[in-house]
Protein backbone atom coordinates (compact mmCIF):
# COMPACT_ATOMS: atom_id res chain seq x y z
CA UNK A 1 0.00 0.00 0.00
CA UNK A 2 1.40 3.27 -0.95
CA UNK A 3 0.82 6.96 0.01
CA UNK A 4 -1.86 7.65 2.53
CA UNK A 5 -3.58 3.68 2.30
CA UNK A 6 -6.71 3.40 3.83
CA UNK A 7 -6.59 6.75 5.58
CA UNK A 8 -10.42 7.55 4.92
CA UNK A 9 -11.25 3.84 3.83
CA UNK A 10 -10.97 2.74 7.15
CA UNK A 11 -13.50 2.68 10.13
CA UNK A 12 -11.14 5.99 11.69
CA UNK A 13 -10.64 7.69 8.40
CA UNK A 14 -14.69 7.45 7.70
CA UNK A 15 -15.37 9.05 10.91
CA UNK A 16 -12.90 11.77 10.16
CA UNK A 17 -15.01 12.37 7.56
CA UNK A 18 -17.86 12.69 9.25
CA UNK A 19 -16.43 14.58 11.70
CA UNK A 20 -14.83 17.04 9.08
CA UNK A 21 -17.48 17.43 7.05
CA UNK A 22 -19.85 17.86 10.28
CA UNK A 23 -17.48 20.87 11.28
CA UNK A 24 -17.74 22.69 7.69
CA UNK A 25 -21.71 22.55 7.84
CA UNK A 26 -21.55 23.56 11.38
CA UNK A 27 -19.42 26.92 10.15
CA UNK A 28 -22.10 26.97 7.44
CA UNK A 29 -24.58 27.00 9.53
CA UNK A 30 -23.57 30.25 11.47
CA UNK A 31 -23.02 32.51 8.30
CA UNK A 32 -26.69 30.89 7.31
CA UNK A 33 -28.26 31.92 10.63
CA UNK A 34 -26.48 35.14 11.02
CA UNK A 35 -27.23 36.85 7.21
CA UNK A 36 -31.06 35.59 7.64
CA UNK A 37 -31.42 37.30 11.17
CA UNK A 38 -31.25 40.29 9.33
CA UNK A 39 -35.08 40.50 8.92
CA UNK A 40 -34.76 41.32 12.56
CA UNK A 41 -33.82 44.96 11.69
CA UNK A 42 -37.42 45.02 11.02
CA UNK A 43 -36.88 47.69 7.89
CA UNK A 44 -38.93 45.80 5.65
CA UNK A 45 -36.31 43.30 4.17
CA UNK A 46 -34.14 45.72 3.27
CA UNK A 47 -30.97 45.44 4.73
CA UNK A 48 -32.08 41.16 4.25
CA UNK A 49 -32.41 41.62 0.47
CA UNK A 50 -28.93 43.01 0.49
CA UNK A 51 -27.33 40.07 2.12
CA UNK A 52 -29.75 37.54 0.32
CA UNK A 53 -28.50 39.65 -3.17
CA UNK A 54 -24.62 39.41 -1.88
CA UNK A 55 -24.95 35.74 -1.25
CA UNK A 56 -26.97 35.09 -4.88
CA UNK A 57 -24.14 36.81 -6.79
CA UNK A 58 -20.63 36.94 -5.28
CA UNK A 59 -18.73 34.21 -7.56
CA UNK A 60 -16.60 33.34 -4.52
CA UNK A 61 -19.68 32.87 -2.79
CA UNK A 62 -21.45 30.61 -5.17
CA UNK A 63 -18.41 28.41 -5.80
CA UNK A 64 -18.93 27.62 -2.15
CA UNK A 65 -22.28 26.98 -2.49
CA UNK A 66 -20.97 24.31 -4.74
CA UNK A 67 -18.60 22.77 -1.82
CA UNK A 68 -21.01 23.15 1.05
CA UNK A 69 -23.68 20.40 -1.66
CA UNK A 70 -20.70 18.38 -2.09
CA UNK A 71 -20.03 18.28 1.99
CA UNK A 72 -23.80 18.08 2.56
CA UNK A 73 -23.87 14.95 0.52
CA UNK A 74 -20.26 13.52 1.38
CA UNK A 75 -22.24 13.98 5.22
CA UNK A 76 -25.05 11.90 4.20
CA UNK A 77 -23.67 9.06 1.93
CA UNK A 78 -21.16 8.67 4.70
CA UNK A 79 -24.01 8.81 7.73
CA UNK A 80 -25.25 5.82 5.03
CA UNK A 81 -22.58 3.82 4.74
CA UNK A 82 -21.60 3.73 8.62
CA UNK A 83 -24.82 2.93 9.36
CA UNK A 84 -25.56 0.25 6.96
CA UNK A 85 -22.27 -1.31 8.28
CA UNK A 86 -22.74 -0.93 12.00
CA UNK A 87 -25.67 -1.99 11.38
CA UNK A 88 -24.26 -6.05 9.70
CA UNK A 89 -21.88 -5.15 13.42
CA UNK A 90 -25.31 -6.69 15.23
CA UNK A 91 -26.80 -9.19 13.07
CA UNK A 92 -28.91 -10.74 15.91
CA UNK A 93 -30.52 -7.51 18.26
CA UNK A 94 -30.73 -7.78 21.50
CA UNK A 95 -34.29 -8.81 23.50
CA UNK A 96 -33.50 -6.00 26.18
CA UNK A 97 -31.35 -2.94 25.59
CA UNK A 98 -31.33 -0.21 28.12
CA UNK A 99 -29.67 2.15 26.13
CA UNK A 100 -30.84 5.05 28.35
CA UNK A 101 -28.94 3.78 31.33
CA UNK A 102 -25.66 4.64 29.43
CA UNK A 103 -26.26 7.32 27.01
CA UNK A 104 -27.99 10.06 25.69
CA UNK A 105 -30.90 9.46 23.49
CA UNK A 106 -30.10 11.53 20.55
CA UNK A 107 -26.57 10.42 21.10
CA UNK A 108 -27.85 7.01 20.13
CA UNK A 109 -30.24 8.63 17.27
CA UNK A 110 -28.18 10.74 15.10
CA UNK A 111 -29.45 9.00 11.90
CA UNK A 112 -33.22 9.10 12.96
CA UNK A 113 -32.24 13.09 13.46
CA UNK A 114 -30.84 13.59 10.11
CA UNK A 115 -33.04 11.80 8.43
CA UNK A 116 -35.53 14.08 9.50
CA UNK A 117 -33.28 17.09 8.42
CA UNK A 118 -33.03 15.98 5.25
CA UNK A 119 -36.41 15.62 4.74
CA UNK A 120 -36.75 19.20 5.90
CA UNK A 121 -33.92 20.30 3.87
CA UNK A 122 -35.47 18.62 0.58
CA UNK A 123 -38.77 21.46 2.12
CA UNK A 124 -36.40 24.01 2.11
CA UNK A 125 -34.52 24.12 -0.77
CA UNK A 126 -37.78 23.52 -2.76
CA UNK A 127 -38.98 26.75 -0.72
CA UNK A 128 -36.58 29.15 -0.72
CA UNK A 129 -33.52 27.70 -2.54
CA UNK A 130 -35.16 26.99 -6.06
CA UNK A 131 -37.12 29.95 -5.96
CA UNK A 132 -34.12 32.75 -5.62
CA UNK A 133 -31.96 30.09 -7.89
CA UNK A 134 -33.88 28.86 -10.69
CA UNK A 135 -37.66 30.12 -10.56
CA UNK A 136 -37.05 33.65 -9.54
CA UNK A 137 -38.29 36.18 -7.04
CA UNK A 138 -41.00 37.56 -8.79
CA UNK A 139 -40.97 41.42 -6.96
CA UNK A 140 -37.71 43.31 -6.13
CA UNK A 141 -37.78 45.83 -3.13
CA UNK A 142 -37.02 49.58 -2.58
CA UNK A 143 -33.36 49.16 -3.35
CA UNK A 144 -34.42 46.89 -6.59
CA UNK A 145 -32.92 43.98 -5.19
CA UNK A 146 -34.91 40.60 -5.56
CA UNK A 147 -37.29 40.93 -2.54
CA UNK A 148 -36.58 37.44 -0.96
CA UNK A 149 -37.60 39.28 2.17
CA UNK A 150 -41.04 39.16 0.03
CA UNK A 151 -41.14 34.86 -0.81
CA UNK A 152 -40.20 34.19 3.14
CA UNK A 153 -43.08 36.44 4.09
CA UNK A 154 -45.71 34.83 1.90
CA UNK A 155 -43.97 31.34 2.63
CA UNK A 156 -44.23 31.35 6.09
CA UNK A 157 -48.53 32.42 6.03
CA UNK A 158 -48.81 28.97 6.16
CA UNK A 159 -49.17 27.19 9.69
CA UNK A 160 -48.46 23.76 8.77
CA UNK A 161 -45.01 24.98 6.93
CA UNK A 162 -43.95 27.25 10.18
CA UNK A 163 -45.10 23.70 12.10
CA UNK A 164 -42.40 22.02 9.88
CA UNK A 165 -40.19 24.58 10.15
CA UNK A 166 -40.34 24.98 14.29
CA UNK A 167 -40.46 20.69 14.31
CA UNK A 168 -37.32 20.36 12.33
CA UNK A 169 -35.42 23.16 14.20
CA UNK A 170 -35.60 20.36 16.88
CA UNK A 171 -33.91 17.99 15.34
CA UNK A 172 -31.28 20.31 14.19
CA UNK A 173 -30.91 21.14 17.66
CA UNK A 174 -30.55 17.94 19.26
CA UNK A 175 -28.66 16.52 16.18
CA UNK A 176 -26.12 19.43 16.92
CA UNK A 177 -25.91 18.75 20.67
CA UNK A 178 -24.12 15.49 19.62
CA UNK A 179 -22.69 16.37 17.09
CA UNK A 180 -20.55 19.34 18.00
CA UNK A 181 -18.88 17.60 20.82
CA UNK A 182 -18.64 14.24 18.89
CA UNK A 183 -16.83 15.72 15.81
CA UNK A 184 -13.91 16.81 18.11
CA UNK A 185 -13.83 13.58 20.19
CA UNK A 186 -13.21 11.93 16.32
CA UNK A 187 -10.95 14.10 15.27
CA UNK A 188 -9.03 13.07 18.35
CA UNK A 189 -9.60 16.21 20.73
CA UNK A 190 -10.02 15.60 23.70
CA UNK A 191 -7.84 17.44 26.30
CA UNK A 192 -8.70 18.21 29.87
CA UNK A 193 -7.81 21.74 29.37
CA UNK A 194 -10.40 22.09 26.32
CA UNK A 195 -13.09 19.80 26.97
CA UNK A 196 -15.37 22.01 28.80
CA UNK A 197 -15.09 24.68 26.70
CA UNK A 198 -15.74 21.95 23.90
CA UNK A 199 -18.86 21.26 25.44
CA UNK A 200 -20.30 23.98 26.64
CA UNK A 201 -19.35 25.67 23.27
CA UNK A 202 -21.62 22.58 21.35
CA UNK A 203 -24.34 23.10 24.03
CA UNK A 204 -24.83 26.88 23.57
CA UNK A 205 -24.14 26.73 19.78
CA UNK A 206 -27.00 24.18 19.27
CA UNK A 207 -29.27 26.21 21.55
CA UNK A 208 -28.74 29.47 20.23
CA UNK A 209 -28.81 28.45 16.19
CA UNK A 210 -31.72 26.63 16.49
CA UNK A 211 -33.39 29.50 18.13
CA UNK A 212 -32.96 31.75 16.08
CA UNK A 213 -33.79 29.75 13.54
CA UNK A 214 -37.00 28.63 14.99
CA UNK A 215 -37.73 32.87 15.63
CA UNK A 216 -37.67 33.44 12.02
CA UNK A 217 -40.82 32.01 10.85
CA UNK A 218 -42.81 32.35 14.39
CA UNK A 219 -41.72 36.17 14.03
CA UNK A 220 -43.22 36.56 10.35
CA UNK A 221 -46.07 34.29 10.93
CA UNK A 222 -46.80 36.15 14.39
CA UNK A 223 -46.84 39.37 12.32
CA UNK A 224 -43.91 40.25 14.68
CA UNK A 225 -41.85 42.27 11.51
CA UNK A 226 -43.14 43.71 8.73
CA UNK B 1 -23.51 -21.59 50.58
CA UNK B 2 -26.48 -19.70 52.47
CA UNK B 3 -30.00 -20.11 51.26
CA UNK B 4 -32.04 -16.93 50.97
CA UNK B 5 -35.62 -15.96 50.72
CA UNK B 6 -35.05 -14.61 47.05
CA UNK B 7 -37.84 -16.11 44.25
CA UNK B 8 -36.52 -14.85 40.84
CA UNK B 9 -37.88 -15.19 37.42
CA UNK B 10 -35.16 -16.27 34.93
CA UNK B 11 -35.63 -15.39 30.83
CA UNK B 12 -31.94 -16.97 29.67
CA UNK B 13 -30.60 -17.10 26.12
CA UNK B 14 -30.34 -20.87 25.22
CA UNK B 15 -28.44 -21.55 22.10
CA UNK B 16 -27.19 -24.73 21.00
CA UNK B 17 -24.80 -23.51 18.37
CA UNK B 18 -23.61 -20.81 16.28
CA UNK B 19 -25.64 -22.69 13.56
CA UNK B 20 -29.29 -22.63 15.04
CA UNK B 21 -31.54 -20.41 16.41
CA UNK B 22 -31.63 -19.33 19.98
CA UNK B 23 -34.85 -18.25 22.09
CA UNK B 24 -35.15 -17.01 25.76
CA UNK B 25 -35.85 -19.77 28.27
CA UNK B 26 -38.21 -19.03 31.26
CA UNK B 27 -36.77 -20.45 34.52
CA UNK B 28 -38.07 -20.04 38.10
CA UNK B 29 -35.60 -19.84 41.08
CA UNK B 30 -36.44 -19.69 44.98
CA UNK B 31 -34.07 -19.53 47.99
CA UNK B 32 -31.84 -17.66 46.53
CA UNK B 33 -29.43 -15.51 48.69
CA UNK B 34 -29.22 -11.79 48.42
CA UNK B 35 -25.53 -12.74 49.53
CA UNK B 36 -25.23 -14.87 46.32
CA UNK B 37 -23.17 -13.32 43.45
CA UNK B 38 -24.82 -13.41 40.13
CA UNK B 39 -22.79 -16.26 38.89
CA UNK B 40 -23.78 -18.30 42.15
CA UNK B 41 -26.98 -17.80 41.77
CA UNK B 42 -26.67 -19.38 37.87
CA UNK B 43 -23.91 -22.18 39.72
CA UNK B 44 -28.12 -23.09 41.50
CA UNK B 45 -29.91 -22.98 38.48
CA UNK B 46 -27.71 -24.93 36.91
CA UNK B 47 -27.30 -27.77 39.53
CA UNK B 48 -31.49 -27.60 39.84
CA UNK B 49 -31.34 -28.34 35.89
CA UNK B 50 -28.83 -30.95 36.20
CA UNK B 51 -31.02 -32.42 38.75
CA UNK B 52 -33.62 -32.52 36.44
CA UNK B 53 -31.41 -34.20 33.49
CA UNK B 54 -31.54 -30.90 31.94
CA UNK B 55 -28.49 -29.26 29.97
CA UNK B 56 -26.80 -26.96 32.03
CA UNK B 57 -26.36 -23.02 30.60
CA UNK B 58 -23.17 -22.53 29.70
CA UNK B 59 -21.54 -19.41 30.53
CA UNK B 60 -18.16 -17.97 30.74
CA UNK B 61 -16.37 -17.60 34.00
CA UNK B 62 -12.93 -17.90 35.63
CA UNK B 63 -11.44 -15.58 38.09
CA UNK B 64 -15.07 -14.84 39.95
CA UNK B 65 -12.76 -12.00 41.48
CA UNK B 66 -13.92 -9.34 38.56
CA UNK B 67 -10.15 -9.32 37.31
CA UNK B 68 -10.08 -12.22 34.58
CA UNK B 69 -12.34 -10.24 32.38
CA UNK B 70 -14.04 -14.10 31.47
CA UNK B 71 -17.98 -13.02 32.63
CA UNK B 72 -19.68 -11.60 30.02
CA UNK B 73 -23.38 -11.19 30.69
CA UNK B 74 -25.78 -9.02 28.82
CA UNK B 75 -28.36 -8.38 32.56
CA UNK B 76 -31.81 -6.94 31.60
CA UNK B 77 -30.28 -4.34 28.72
CA UNK B 78 -26.92 -3.74 30.10
CA UNK B 79 -23.51 -5.81 30.01
CA UNK B 80 -22.28 -7.12 33.66
CA UNK B 81 -25.45 -5.90 34.67
CA UNK B 82 -27.32 -2.76 36.56
CA UNK B 83 -24.40 -1.74 38.67
CA UNK B 84 -21.29 0.62 37.58
CA UNK B 85 -17.73 -0.48 37.59
CA UNK B 86 -18.00 -4.25 38.37
CA UNK B 87 -17.90 -7.37 36.31
CA UNK B 88 -20.90 -9.76 36.40
CA UNK B 89 -19.10 -12.25 39.15
CA UNK B 90 -18.57 -9.30 41.17
CA UNK B 91 -22.51 -8.26 40.78
CA UNK B 92 -24.46 -9.66 43.64
CA UNK B 93 -27.99 -10.60 44.32
CA UNK B 94 -28.81 -7.89 46.97
CA UNK B 95 -28.78 -5.42 43.75
CA UNK B 96 -31.86 -7.17 42.43
CA UNK B 97 -35.19 -7.51 44.23
CA UNK B 98 -37.70 -10.51 45.55
CA UNK B 99 -39.76 -11.47 42.14
CA UNK B 100 -37.87 -9.76 39.71
CA UNK B 101 -38.02 -10.94 36.21
CA UNK B 102 -34.42 -10.97 34.85
CA UNK B 103 -33.36 -10.96 31.33
CA UNK B 104 -29.92 -12.41 30.80
CA UNK B 105 -28.36 -12.25 26.86
CA UNK B 106 -24.94 -13.07 25.69
CA UNK B 107 -23.07 -10.10 24.14
CA UNK B 108 -24.22 -9.46 20.63
CA UNK B 109 -21.59 -8.67 17.64
CA UNK B 110 -21.24 -10.11 14.12
CA UNK B 111 -17.14 -10.23 15.69
CA UNK B 112 -18.18 -12.67 18.51
CA UNK B 113 -20.19 -15.19 17.46
CA UNK B 114 -22.01 -17.25 20.21
CA UNK B 115 -20.42 -20.55 20.94
CA UNK B 116 -23.64 -21.89 23.10
CA UNK B 117 -26.24 -20.51 25.31
CA UNK B 118 -23.99 -17.23 26.97
CA UNK B 119 -20.66 -18.19 25.94
CA UNK B 120 -19.27 -16.18 22.56
CA UNK B 121 -15.87 -16.81 20.86
CA UNK B 122 -13.85 -12.86 21.62
CA UNK B 123 -11.14 -14.42 20.01
CA UNK B 124 -11.14 -11.06 17.68
CA UNK B 125 -9.91 -9.16 20.56
CA UNK B 126 -6.94 -11.68 20.73
CA UNK B 127 -5.95 -11.54 16.67
CA UNK B 128 -6.76 -7.29 17.30
CA UNK B 129 -3.84 -7.91 20.26
CA UNK B 130 -1.65 -10.45 18.14
CA UNK B 131 -2.01 -7.26 15.02
CA UNK B 132 0.09 -5.25 17.35
CA UNK B 133 -0.57 -4.58 21.14
CA UNK B 134 2.99 -5.54 21.76
CA UNK B 135 6.50 -4.32 22.01
CA UNK B 136 9.64 -5.83 20.33
CA UNK B 137 11.99 -6.06 22.62
CA UNK B 138 16.10 -8.34 22.55
CA UNK B 139 16.12 -11.00 25.17
CA UNK B 140 18.61 -10.51 27.85
CA UNK B 141 17.91 -9.06 31.36
CA UNK B 142 15.55 -6.04 32.08
CA UNK B 143 17.59 -3.07 32.22
CA UNK B 144 17.14 -0.89 35.65
CA UNK B 145 13.55 0.65 35.85
CA UNK B 146 14.56 4.25 36.58
CA UNK B 147 16.64 4.10 33.87
CA UNK B 148 13.76 5.24 32.00
CA UNK B 149 11.77 8.07 33.57
CA UNK B 150 8.43 8.44 32.93
CA UNK B 151 6.26 11.19 33.82
CA UNK B 152 3.76 10.18 36.90
CA UNK B 153 0.55 11.30 35.35
CA UNK B 154 1.82 9.30 31.81
CA UNK B 155 2.91 6.57 34.10
CA UNK B 156 -0.84 6.72 35.49
CA UNK B 157 -2.76 7.35 32.23
CA UNK B 158 -0.79 4.53 31.08
CA UNK B 159 -1.68 2.17 33.64
CA UNK B 160 -5.11 3.20 33.80
CA UNK B 161 -5.61 2.41 29.73
CA UNK B 162 -4.18 -0.97 31.30
CA UNK B 163 -6.99 -2.41 33.69
CA UNK B 164 -9.05 -3.10 30.53
CA UNK B 165 -9.25 -7.04 31.07
CA UNK B 166 -10.92 -7.34 27.53
CA UNK B 167 -13.90 -8.46 28.62
CA UNK B 168 -16.21 -6.70 25.77
CA UNK B 169 -18.63 -5.18 27.79
CA UNK B 170 -17.86 -1.85 25.45
CA UNK B 171 -18.71 -3.99 22.03
CA UNK B 172 -21.54 -5.86 23.72
CA UNK B 173 -23.48 -2.42 24.90
CA UNK B 174 -22.35 -0.13 22.03
CA UNK B 175 -25.02 0.48 19.68
CA UNK B 176 -23.20 -0.21 16.40
CA UNK B 177 -20.73 -3.19 18.09
CA UNK B 178 -17.93 -1.28 17.95
CA UNK B 179 -14.59 -2.28 19.51
CA UNK B 180 -12.85 1.04 19.54
CA UNK B 181 -12.56 1.38 23.50
CA UNK B 182 -10.93 -1.84 24.07
CA UNK B 183 -8.29 -1.46 21.00
CA UNK B 184 -7.70 2.51 21.65
CA UNK B 185 -6.75 0.75 25.58
CA UNK B 186 -4.53 -1.63 24.05
CA UNK B 187 -2.51 0.63 21.91
CA UNK B 188 -2.42 3.99 25.00
CA UNK B 189 -1.21 1.34 27.03
CA UNK B 190 1.65 1.11 25.10
CA UNK B 191 1.68 4.20 23.05
CA UNK B 192 1.66 6.26 26.83
CA UNK B 193 5.42 4.76 27.57
CA UNK B 194 8.72 5.32 26.62
CA UNK B 195 8.83 1.57 25.48
CA UNK B 196 5.91 1.94 22.96
CA UNK B 197 7.13 4.69 20.69
CA UNK B 198 9.39 2.72 18.19
CA UNK B 199 6.14 0.86 17.06
CA UNK B 200 3.38 3.23 17.87
CA UNK B 201 2.58 4.56 14.52
CA UNK B 202 2.82 0.94 13.23
CA UNK B 203 1.17 -0.49 15.70
CA UNK B 204 -2.36 2.04 15.61
CA UNK B 205 -1.93 1.13 11.66
CA UNK B 206 -2.35 -2.93 12.24
CA UNK B 207 -4.36 -3.01 15.29
CA UNK B 208 -7.15 -0.51 13.37
CA UNK B 209 -7.15 -2.77 10.21
CA UNK B 210 -7.21 -5.91 11.93
CA UNK B 211 -10.49 -4.38 14.12
CA UNK B 212 -11.85 -3.42 10.86
CA UNK B 213 -10.99 -7.04 9.42
CA UNK B 214 -13.12 -8.93 12.32
CA UNK B 215 -16.13 -6.67 11.55
CA UNK B 216 -16.53 -4.24 14.58
CA UNK B 217 -18.83 -1.26 13.80
CA UNK B 218 -18.14 2.44 13.90
CA UNK B 219 -17.92 4.31 16.71
CA UNK B 220 -20.35 7.29 16.87
CA UNK B 221 -19.18 8.72 20.02
CA UNK B 222 -22.25 7.83 22.11
CA UNK B 223 -19.94 7.01 25.43
CA UNK B 224 -21.74 4.12 26.18
CA UNK B 225 -18.93 2.20 26.36
CA UNK B 226 -17.17 4.30 28.94
CA UNK B 227 -19.89 4.07 31.30
CA UNK B 228 -20.70 0.61 30.90
CA UNK B 229 -16.94 -0.42 31.19
CA UNK B 230 -16.23 -2.08 34.99
CA UNK B 231 -12.58 -1.13 35.15
CA UNK B 232 -13.39 2.41 33.72
CA UNK B 233 -11.72 2.88 30.58
CA UNK B 234 -12.24 6.38 29.44
CA UNK B 235 -13.03 7.87 25.99
CA UNK B 236 -9.77 9.91 25.74
CA UNK B 237 -8.39 6.57 24.41
CA UNK B 238 -10.28 7.01 21.79
CA UNK B 239 -9.36 10.51 21.18
CA UNK B 240 -5.41 8.93 21.10
CA UNK B 241 -6.05 6.57 19.34
CA UNK B 242 -7.97 8.93 16.41
CA UNK B 243 -4.96 11.44 16.55
CA UNK B 244 -2.49 8.02 16.99
CA UNK B 245 -4.20 7.42 13.27
CA UNK B 246 -4.25 10.37 11.91
CA UNK B 247 -0.85 11.08 12.75
CA UNK B 248 0.28 7.73 11.13
CA UNK B 249 -1.46 7.94 7.94
CA UNK B 250 -0.96 12.04 7.30
CA UNK B 251 2.39 12.78 8.92
CA UNK B 252 4.35 9.66 9.51
CA UNK B 253 5.90 7.98 6.47
CA UNK B 254 5.55 4.68 7.17
CA UNK B 255 2.72 2.71 6.02
CA UNK B 256 1.87 -0.62 7.12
Amino acid sequence: MSGFGNAFSSSIGKKFIMGITGLFLILFLIVHCFINALIFINDGGLTFNIGAHFMATNWLIRAGEVVLFIGLLVHIFQALRLTLQNQKARPVKYAVNDGKANSKWYSRSMGLLGTLLLIFLVVHLKDFWVVSRFTGIPTVDANGHEDLYAVMREKFQDPVRVAVYILAMFSLCYHLLHGFASAFQTLGWNHSKYNGIIKGLGVWYSIIISILFAAMPIAVYAGLIN
Amino acid sequence: MSTGNMNLTLKVWRQKNNNTKGALVDYKLSGISPDMSFLEMFDVLNEDLINKGEEPVVFDHDCREGICGMCSMFINGRPHGPKDLVTTCQLHMRSFNDGDTIVVEPWRAAAFPVVKDLTVDRSAFDRVIAAGGFISVNTGNAQDANNLPIPKMQADAAFEAAACIGCGACVATCKNASAMLFVSAKISQLALLPQGQPERYRRVQSMVAQMDAEGFGNCTNTGACEAECPKGISLENIARMNRDFATSKFISEETV
